[in-house]
């Protein structure tokens, strides 16, 4: 990692905190109609594996989808104006929080239905195959999609067919408020993969550094051995399932310690390990308060954009 | 340059102009590549064009409906072919989350150029899982395009336009009507069709779907040698419905059978009947007679099989009931049986 290279990354990892965080500022004004799934704590995970991959590779997300969104376009323009349904928005305001998109940059589909963008990743990387291009393909889920059976049925294809297509769960071990222990009739999603023709990995979803070494790693595999991969994540989700909320109080988990919380958030290892490779602290702050005037920006012009017009609700429906 | 060919044939035709006038068109799904062909409606297809373009999928059917979602949003035109529509139901949450509103949520910037053919299976007791059409369940959902071709012609016009139109299109092929013979036109390649007046008459409309068309005519036919006229509409795309040139049909008749081949409760004659109250309301000379699947999952024993289906009987009797005419003698009248238009066992 050159000394650009890391800056780019904290500035990345410190768009996307710093934009969560305007929305639970401004989320009580009630002008973002839309349920919001916050990435706190899941940031490193989009932006690690998208800075490994190839520009422009295919990507596939869930209704958790603001990190890999904004770690793909760095766009808080079209972001801010969508999750405030203005026209100038990524979907016209007809998207909202769950279901954004930006083809232009390579990220097809996110979806607000559990595992539901597995298969059309899988069909994208068909689609690299049938045209003999090796761009590789992401798709981005939660340990929960691994109880559909669209996962196994995706996983299956894509090994059969050996697609060029990388599967990373994203496991903060919840689904809503289940526990893994509730739900799972195996112990780790890796070891129940690892009986498909597919590589693994697996890395701490706090460390950025960790996750681009596991990614690098895998995708070689991945290429060496012409096989599709799984890279699993575990990482903490510092907020409610749905909303801005902490919800520590309510009983299903324990809350973390304030050690626990700086170990386990990306952000603070980042610059942590930044400071500690010599980057001054000025360089970091200086991204910082470029950052938030961007996020400032664009919620202002977020808010003052124009809603659709009335006809806007038939069109965009046939081609 | 026109030929005679079967349903059948005529699909296969359709597939095989599309896939050499575009490398990006291909067919794939359970059984399409196998020793049967889907009935023969793949032939030729992986002889011509390759494993590919050509090839059978694992029993996926909720993750392949995905695959060709991905496939499309990536620029391919694919033909995901289903040997029963039933089998759809496994791929639901696709068709109705993602396939029909993707597009829509994304504000107009992804396009989903992709065809599902399923079979609508019928005869030698094919039961319950076997035997569902369900267009009117498809049609429900806003973004897709729901179509079923009758004639030889149709089939092969509508499955070539369906591969070119850059919305997912949903064709129901029904089983009996594979073995039909008829003129094929290959130049005649319309934008996906709507209704289409397949006879037409002066007494009484009737507006059908799929094998229902073929029951119509045949009741038109018995009727006729009673004087009695019928103008037979075929629907051919439920979904999006321009229903126009049925309430033409009825500002010269008022009156009105819908024979659709599913049940009516909610479904597409229901939907057809409600808009022809609203058009033609105060045409009617009597109410609008609807005609479908008995209320009751599809039994598999032949007798109760044949009372679980509509008929060219059935019709014939709604037009008495229309024209307020004595039951007509149909004992020396033959009509569609499996011993003519099926031989099993699938």
């Amino acid at each position: 990692m050159n000394k650009g290279e890391g800056l780019r990354l904290y500035r990345t990892l410190t768009l996307i905190r710093r934009a969560e965080e305007a929305i639970r500022l401004h989320y009580g004004d009630d002008d973002m109609k839309t349920p919001v799934h916050l990435s706190i704590g899941q940031e490193a995970i989009p932006v690690g594996v998208c800075h490994v991959l190839p520009e422009g590779s295919p990507m596939f997300g869930t209704y958790r989808n603001h990190a890999l969104y904004l770690a793909l376009t760095e766009d808080t323009d079209r972001f801010f104006a969508e999750l405030h349904g203005k026209e100038v928005g990524m979907g016209r305001g007809k998207a909202g929080s769950m279901h954004l998109c930006e083809p232009s940059r390579g990220l097809l589909a996110t979806s607000a239905v559990v595992a539901t963008t597995i298969p059309l990743a899988v069909g994208a990387a068909l689609a690299q195959a049938y045209r003999h291009l090796r761009q590789p393909v992401a798709v981005f889920f939660g340990d929960g999609a691994a109880e559909e059976g669209v996962f196994w049925e995706s996983l299956n294809f894509a090994c059969q067919r050996s697609l060029n297509l990388l599967f990373v769960c994203e496991d903060n071990g919840l689904a809503i408020h289940a526990p893994a222990a509730d739900r799972r009739g195996f112990s780790s999603i890796t070891h129940a993969v690892r009986g498909f023709r597919c590589c693994t990995a697996t890395a701490d979803g706090s460390d950025l550094s960790a996750i681009i070494e596991a990614t690098r790693a895998l995708y070689r595999d991945m290429e060496a051995g012409k096989q599709p991969g799984l890279l699993h994540v575990s990482y903490f989700r510092f907020l409610e399932h749905v909303g801005i909320g902490e919800d520590f109080s309510v009983g299903y988990r324990q809350a973390p310690s304030d050690q626990e919380r700086r170990e386990r958030d990306p952000l603070i290892r980042f610059s942590s390990h930044l400071l500690s490779l010599g980057y001054h602290p000025a360089e970091l702050r200086a991204i910082d308060v470029e950052v938030d005037d961007q996020i400032r920006g664009s919620i202002a012009r977020a808010r003052s954009a124009d809603y659709p017009p009335a006809e806007a609700l038939y069109e965009d429906l046939w081609v | 340059m026109t030929e005679t060919m079967t349903y059948r044939e005529a699909l296969a035709f359709a597939a095989a102009k599309e896939m050499d006038a575009d490398p990006t068109v291909f067919v794939f799904g359970l059984d399409v590549p196998d020793h049967k062909r889907i009935f023969g409606s793949t032939k030729g297809l992986v002889e011509k064009f390759g494993s590919d373009r050509c090839f059978g999928t694992p029993l996926s059917e909720d993750a392949m409906t995905g695959v060709a979602i991905g496939a499309a949003l990536s620029g391919l035109r694919p033909v995901h072919v289903h040997i029963r529509a039933d089998f759809l139901l496994l791929g639901m949450n696709q068709i109705a989350n993602v396939m029909s509103s993707l597009r829509y949520m994304s504000g107009g910037a992804l396009r989903m150029p992709l065809v599902i053919r399923a079979v609508i299976g019928r005869g030698w007791g094919q039961g319950a899982q076997h035997s569902k059409s369900m267009h009117g369940l498809f049609g429900h959902f806003p973004g897709i395009k729901v179509s079923l071709p009758t004639s030889p012609q149709d089939a092969y016009s509508m499955l070539r336009a369906a591969i070119r139109d850059d919305n997912p299109v949903i064709l129901l092929e029904h089983r009996w009507l594979y073995d039909i013979e008829g003129s094929v036109d290959e130049q005649y390649l319309p934008p996906l069709p709507g209704p289409v007046m397949v006879r037409q008459g002066t007494e009484v409309t009737v507006a059908c779907t799929s094998w229902m068309t073929i029951e119509a005519m045949k009741a038109a036919d018995v009727l006729a040698r009673h004087g009695v006229r019928l103008e037979v509409i075929d629907i051919r795309t439920v979904a999006p419905l321009d229903e126009t040139p049925v309430v033409s049909s009825v500002a010269k008749t008022g009156r009105c059978i819908i024979a659709d081949y599913d049940w009516l409760y909610a479904g597409f004659s229901a939907e057809l009947a409600a808009r022809l109250a609203h058009r033609c309301f105060g045409l009617f000379k009597k109410p609008i007679e609807r005609i479908g699947f008995a209320p009751v999952p599809c039994p598999t024993t032949r007798p109760l099989e044949n009372l679980f289906y509509p008929s060219a009987v059935q019709i014939i009797r709604a037009v008495e009931r229309l024209l307020d005419l004595d039951s007509i003698d149909l004992s020396q009248e033959s009509f569609y049986s499996y011993e003519e238009r099926f031989k099993g066992p699938f």
